[in-house]
């Protein structure tokens, strides 16, 4: 049962591409988006201006603001145009060049626009004002591609496993494949492991091969060890998988099925920060993505190759990790029904 | 010889259906027994259930003289009426996967020669024709070396010439000293095929008998049909039981040589006569008014 479930996943081309494709471009998409140099972090809207494309040098705004790293600055010949794109949030703050008084517009309900407005009050103060006392932090920085990486391949971790066990085995009761089996000597403890074992393993084929392919394009840093990493990956595969086997225990129903994985992924994803941290969220929020393994995922994972952790140091993810599977697991034979 | 398969009341209801209606009958070893009937007589509920697909309401079924254990799984084959199977995989690589699930098993290049598989092979399971098909389900259900193999409508939906190729590959398989049970709504099959029947009808069993002793029991005999307009006057005068349908006088007479001597001597017409010896169809015809077929 495990090298026919592998000759699926490998024969079926389509799919089988899509499994390595789609985790690489989202990776190869945020480090273009976040790594090169055409990103600002802020859109300034400048006029009069004759061009859209503006030089720093020829601005006609406080030094200070206009040597601002992050900001972009975008040329409009007038007022309306520039306040019909600021309205749009197409552009976070509009200034007028060369006014005496400073004039500027602003929406009060942007809180982006909110910090160029302050930006822009911080420039005007003149040379030589108190400002504070600079400490710069040394060392190697986290890149946002390297705090995100781990959160993609987690994520299409997740996919990979909830569909791959979980809708496939419900097509397959549906279909009559699992009544065939069931007509010979296999057991359903023996089906679901076989289930189980081919999925990780080729989780784990995926993962890494499309960890060399970004590693390549972008050189993550791994502060620990490969091999904790391996270790926490696997165990996030076998949770993660175990919850897919355990939604399939029953259902012939394709519909509901997928309802139902797709009601587990979408807070699974949102929830456990593969996009964004949860600080500052409220303490529900929280405290419901401890209830996630791919929080624990991701925490392991991101915790050994950002901060060097070790596997005693995120032990307890680990084993949320490993007590997520053998609850799904166990469950998952008990409820298991070749037919119905 | 003890009975290898032994039925006793067996029944399968549905929340609002009997499926299947107290059946018993016993299946001595190396027979082909068949289960005829209509659609929806409930002969692959009852098929199922004896396979230990789904379980039944009541009733018992006993393998070689017990209740069923773990190692029937081993020691019977069965072919599905409908089966999907595990996809992108080829034939002898599907017949080698089931071959591993069972301890005690036939080589797979004898099941490739015995079921004619041996061009198709190397094909993908899901790309091979309907009669191709159901020789690889035959070769799957043979690969624990059965000693009771069970076929679901083994011949629905292919063409005679496929449907005959299948039979002839059963019929080897019978020779070979195996008990098969098949269930089929084909006359024809059942005839060619059965050395002993149980026709089912809204779940039960009607009549049990070889195929000749069927027709010996309820239809002897023969069938004489003729034109209606052949026959000047009223049918109800004729000295046999008869049916009309669609033109045609159906006349059922006890001696065929006597039948025709009388029509004779009533002036009947006798071109364009045709006739019938009795069969399957007309012992179901007999025993319920309607048609296999209906």
């Amino acid at each position: 049962m495990f090298k026919a479930r592998n000759y699926e996943f490998f024969r079926d081309k389509a799919a089988f591409g899509w499994n390595f494709l789609f985790p690489f471009l989202i990776i190869a998409g945020f480090g273009i988006i976040f790594g090169g140099g055409g990103y600002s972090g802020f859109k300034v809207g400048v006029f009069p201006a004759g061009t859209e494309s503006l030089s720093r040098a020829d601005l006609k705004l406080p030094l200070k603001f206009a040597d601002t790293e992050h900001l972009e600055f975008i040329g409009f010949p007038t007022l309306e145009q520039g306040l019909e794109r600021l309205k749009h949030h197409k552009i976070d703050f509009l200034v007028r060049q060369g006014s005496p008084t400073g004039q500027y517009w602003v929406l009060e309900s942007s809180p982006r626009g909110y910090i160029v407005e302050r930006l822009y009050q911080a420039g005007l103060i003149p040379e030589g004002t108190f400002v504070g006392e600079k400490i710069a932090v040394e060392g190697d920085s986290i890149r946002y591609i390297d705090w995100l990486f781990p959160g993609i391949l987690a994520m299409n971790m997740m996919f990979s496993a909830l569909w791959g066990v979980g809708y496939i085995i419900v097509r397959y009761r549906k279909n009559g494949v699992l009544k065939r089996l069931k007509a010979t000597p296999l057991t359903a403890f023996e089906y679901m492991t076989a289930q189980a074992l081919s999925r990780i393993f080729l989780l784990l084929f995926t993962l890494a091969i499309v960890w060399a392919g970004s590693d390549l394009l972008f050189s993550f840093r791994v502060a620990g060890s490969y091999l904790d990493l391996f270790v926490v990956f696997f165990l996030g595969a076998m949770s993660l998988t175990s919850i897919g086997l355990l939604l399939a225990a029953r259902g012939t129903s394709e519909e509901f099925a997928s309802g139902a994985l797709n009601f587990i992924a979408w807070p699974m994803m949102f929830l456990s920060e593969v996009w964004f941290s949860l600080e500052g969220a409220p303490d529900w929020v929280k405290t419901l993505s401890q209830f996630l393994p791919l929080t624990h995922l991701l925490q392991a994972a991101r915790k050994i190759m950002n901060d060097g952790a070790t596997l005693v140091d995120v032990s307890g993810q680990c084993l949320a990790m490993l007590a997520t599977a053998l609850a799904c697991l166990v469950l998952g034979a008990v409820l298991f029904s070749w037919n119905e | 010889m003890d009975p290898i398969l032994e039925v006793r009341d067996l029944v399968k209801r549905y929340k609002t259906v009997n499926a299947v209606n107290g059946i018993s009958f016993s299946i001595p070893r190396g027979i082909c027994f068949g289960l005829l009937g209509p659609n929806g007589a409930g002969k692959t509920t009852a098929l199922e259930v004896i396979e230990d697909i789904i379980p039944p309401t009541s009733g018992e079924v006993l393998y070689d003289g017990a209740p069923k254990s773990p190692s029937f799984r081993e020691e019977v084959g069965i072919q599905f009426q409908h089966t999907s199977l595990l996809h992108f995989m080829t034939v002898r690589e599907t017949l080698v996967t089931f071959q591993k699930l069972y301890h005690k098993t036939e080589s797979i290049d004898f099941l490739i020669d015995i079921c004619r598989l041996r061009d198709i092979q190397g094909q993908m399971n899901n790309k091979i024709s309907g009669g191709q098909a159901q020789r690889m389900l035959l070769a799957l259900a043979l690969v624990n070396k059965p000693k009771l193999l069970f076929l679901d409508e083994p011949s629905t939906g292919l063409d005679p010439q496929a449907r005959r190729y299948l039979w002839d590959i059963i019929l080897e398989i019978r020779e070979k000293g195996k008990t098969i049970v098949l269930t089929t709504h084909s006359m024809d099959e059942a005839e060619y095929l059965c050395d002993d029947i149980a026709i089912m009808d809204h779940g039960r069993i009607i009549a049990r008998g070889s195929p000749a002793e069927l027709i010996r029991a309820h239809c002897s005999g023969g069938t004489i049909s003729l034109p209606r307009a052949n026959v000047r006057m009223n049918p109800a005068g004729l000295p046999f039981p008869y049916r009309e349908v669609n033109g045609w006088l159906h006349i059922t007479v006890d001696r065929v040589n006597t039948g025709i001597e009388k029509l004779l001597a009533m002036h009947v017409d006798l071109n364009d006569m045709k006739v019938h010896s009795p069969n399957l169809e007309d012992v179901f015809l007999r025993l319920t008014g309607r048609s296999l077929r209906e």
